[in-house]
């Protein structure tokens, strides 16, 4: 048996023996995420049991360094465990922009005392982050941020509103793109900098969307006073100071091709055209009732599929070392107005039905709603006409106007 | 499987551009064109081809050919694609080799293949008859006559049918047209009493054929695949033809995108290269995009024919549907982008808008594809 069967078939038997079967459901959605934090309350026994016993394990990060909380697994024994995992149909024990964003962004420019203090925590669950990017006058243009942190002597002083910030009012801390140097040229005086939300002068208010309830919020800060160490030698700037826009980059292209393959929503979930046979049925040849219609959906399935089979190549192409680079920026295009393509056709097929905003009938216009949201798909992690801009210059290196 | 290529064909793909780039570029083309050539391809160049091992990339080594597989067969027609390389390559080396290959009975394979790899051999696929592709409605008849067939009816679009020393015919041996069972597969001589071929001069150049049939005589050995039951057969030899022409519209659409990209950085108008302005750079990029889909499409339908050549129909439409429908997009996408230019007969970027369309046409549009999924499917 070579290493990794033998990796395969330890890892089968310790998630069988150590995985509660509550947690063995195959339950996705936001209800059923454990997200983690000081505040945070677990909805049943077996969802503590299970993160704690996959955090002993490192295996809430399997692919982080065992030295920060991770499992020191390499990519072929990290896809055995997913592998393992999706089979059982396991939830995932922890979610959480600390493990999707800052873990990846420390674990490149952070030192090892940064590491050290902040990743043991969000590989156990301890402490949920969120992100600080976007403000009120820097959406697409977001190196115009205009964040204000003042160095102080021991301490930063920062001032200024973050919008659009995932969480912020249930995180604990909060990794911030703030401006350290006003005289430098844009993207120059940008920094990366780590703030506890407890910080006085530190407060969020939500945001209600077309769609409803939302996780975002404004992120306000006034005369927040930030320490230039959190704890000995840990500096509270990550990379080099005004060097933030490099670590700001590197995580948006982590972003997009997570918005990319996720908010495509198409792995996993009922295919197009089984959805709309449900709603307006078929004909006796088992053709969609409606000819129009199910020639957008064909066309659409089309697409759909082409996209997946392109994910899918892209992440070999990554694995055999071509890297993704800008790519990225197609997944994110790509997958999300594909999205809004799909969720318009639900809505076509669904009729008046589907424009039904409450009652148990549409289970409070979940479709409606969900319809909704995915038109933040290609807004959020920069829009399709940001990606486009980005696939001119950086893939067809087409000159700038 | 990995979506990716091995080191082996990515050295075939290299190797196959420098060969193309210099023997077969798009002057080629057009030559043949301009001199009006009889046969529509240089043969020399088709010998030239079978001794680097293409004419026969889906012959076994044991007949005599290199049995490279269908993703080797891809690469080559994509890079054909690039350069609008006519050769009988679709016709013989993929059609006609995969009916052999998967179908035929064993004294045909050693008749024939050995000829594939060598370029001493053209064969053609005869299965449409009307404007558009549908391989169930083959209204052309086989009768049972003594221990053969006699063959009568007529076929359309047969690429490399004027040239063809044999003809592989779909006919009608049971049932009536729309129906898939009682179709059959005949090898038929292109020179046999009855067989009447017009050279159908396409937009594209390449060559086409239409055939008339008239109580053409087959016999029993001369049958490919099942009697009545030929559809099956038919399905697999058209999935290896819609994922090879799959690869040629991926390698076309490619060539002129990239011509495209390349013009954007030179064309200069109110004093600015026309490549900086937002308006084109959107538009070329989401056409980059649709492009990268189509390589996926492909190369997931070529490495399916070779692993599960049965299964492969469903990935091999979506192939088809895909590069038919996105290389269309970036030719009129090419010929808008170059303004007067690109309408001119000198440059050639019209070649490849007149080539796609063909190859879109061939086996199935777009629409016939995803048509088909979405019966495949369910609804």
């Amino acid at each position: 048996m070579s290493d990794l069967e033998a990796f395969r078939k330890e890892t089968r038997e310790w998630l069988d023996a150590n995985c509660p079967k509550e947690m063995r459901d195959g339950a996705g959605g936001e209800e059923n995420i454990c997200w983690g934090g000081r505040n945070w309350k677990f909805k049943s026994e077996a969802q503590k049991v299970w993160l704690e016993r996959m955090a002993a394990k490192g295996w809430t990060v399997p692919a982080w360094p065992k030295d920060y909380g991770g499992g020191g697994l390499s990519k072929e024994e990290v896809k055995i465990l997913k592998d393992e995992m999706r089979k059982m149909k396991m939830r995932s024990p922890l979610e959480s922009f600390g493990i999707w964003m800052l873990g990846p962004a420390l674990l490149k420019y952070g030192t090892h005392e940064q590491k050290s203090m902040f990743l043991p925590p969000i590989a156990r669950g301890e402490i949920r982050w969120c992100q600080g990017y976007s403000e009120p006058n820097a959406g697409s243009d977001l190196a115009s941020l205009q964040t204000k942190c003042e160095d102080k002597g021991d301490h930063w002083l920062v001032n200024g509103q973050k919008i659009w910030t995932s969480y912020a009012d249930e995180s604990d801390w909060i990794f911030v793109l703030v401006r350290t140097d006003p005289k430098a040229a844009k993207h120059d005086g940008i920094s990366f900098i780590l703030i506890d939300m407890a910080t006085k002068g530190v407060s969020t208010k939500p945001i209600k969307l077309i769609s409803g309830k939302s996780p975002f919020c404004e992120t306000f800060f006034d005369d927040a006073v930030v320490p230039k160490e959190h704890g000995a030698g840990v500096n509270a700037v990550v990379g080099t100071l005004n060097r933030g826009w490099d670590v700001a980059k590197y995580l948006l292209t982590h972003e997009r091709e997570m918005i990319g393959a996720g908010g495509g929503g198409l792995l996993g979930g009922r295919g197009i055209g089984e959805m709309a046979a449900h709603y307006v049925g078929v004909d006796e040849k088992g053709r969609l009732n409606d000819p129009m219609l199910r020639t957008k959906v064909a066309q659409a399935e089309v697409d759909g599929w082409a996209f997946l089979l392109t994910m899918e190549r892209l992440k070999d192409e990554a694995k055999a070392g071509q890297g993704m680079g800008a790519k990225s920026s197609m997944l994110k295009y790509y997958g999300t107005e594909f999205n809004k393509r799909r969720f318009e056709l639900f809505m076509d097929a669904s009729g008046s039905e589907g424009l039904e905003w409450e009652g148990e009938r549409s289970e409070d216009g979940k479709l409606a709603k969900n319809w909704l949201r995915t038109k933040a798909n290609s807004i959020e992690g920069g829009t399709s006409e940001v990606q486009l801009n980005i696939i001119s210059k950086r893939i067809l290196e087409l000159p700038d106007a | 499987m990995p979506l990716i290529l091995t080191e082996e064909q990515e050295m075939l793909k290299e190797s196959a551009r420098g060969f193309l780039d210099e023997k077969a570029p798009v002057a080629a083309l057009r030559k043949l064109r301009d001199e009006r050539s009889e046969e529509g391809f240089s043969r020399a160049l088709w010998k030239e081809m079978a001794e680097m091992g293409w004419a026969g990339i889906l012959v076994e080594e044991e007949h005599g050919g290199s049995g490279f597989g269908f993703v080797g067969a891809g690469v080559l027609a994509e890079e054909m694609g690039r350069t609008l390389t006519a050769s009988p390559f679709l016709s013989t080396s993929i059609l006609a080799a995969t009916a052999l290959n998967k179908f035929a009975n064993d004294a045909a394979k050693s008749e024939y293949l050995p000829k594939i790899a060598t370029a001493d051999i053209v064969m053609a696929l005869a299965v449409d008859e009307g404007r558009k592709h549908g391989p169930a409605v083959t209204a052309m008849k086989a009768e049972k006559s003594g221990n053969g067939f006699k063959l009568s009816g007529s076929k359309a679009f047969v690429a490399d049918g004027h040239v063809a020393d044999k003809l592989i015919v779909a006919a009608r041996t049971a049932g009536s047209p729309g129906e898939e069972a009682g179709i059959s597969l005949f090898l038929v001589d292109a020179k046999a009493k009855g067989v009447e071929r017009e050279r159908t001069i396409m937009v594209d150049s390449r060559n086409a054929a239409r055939v008339n049939f008239e109580n053409v005589a087959v016999t029993g050995e001369d049958v490919i695949g099942e009697i009545d039951n030929g559809h099956a057969a038919l399905e697999g030899v058209l999935s290896a033809g819609r994922a090879g022409l799959a690869a040629e519209l991926s390698g076309s659409a490619q060539q002129a995108f990239e011509m495209t990209t390349t013009y954007l950085k030179e064309r200069t108008q109110f004093g600015k290269v026309i490549g900086s302005f937002q308006a084109l750079q959107h538009r070329a990029a989401h056409l980059y995009c649709e492009i990268e889909l189509v390589k996926s499409v492909t190369l997931k339908a070529l490495q399916d024919l070779d692993n599960a050549f049965g299964m492969a129909g469903v990935t091999a439409s979506l192939a088809k549907a895909k590069a038919g429908e996105v290389a269309k997009l970036a030719s009129q996408e090419a010929v808008q982008m170059h303004g007067g230019i690109g309408m001119t007969d000198e440059y050639d970027i019209g070649l490849y808008m007149k080539r796609i369309r063909v190859a879109q046409e061939m086996f199935g549009d777009s629409a016939y594809h995803a048509e088909r999924l979405a019966r495949l499917r369910g609804y």
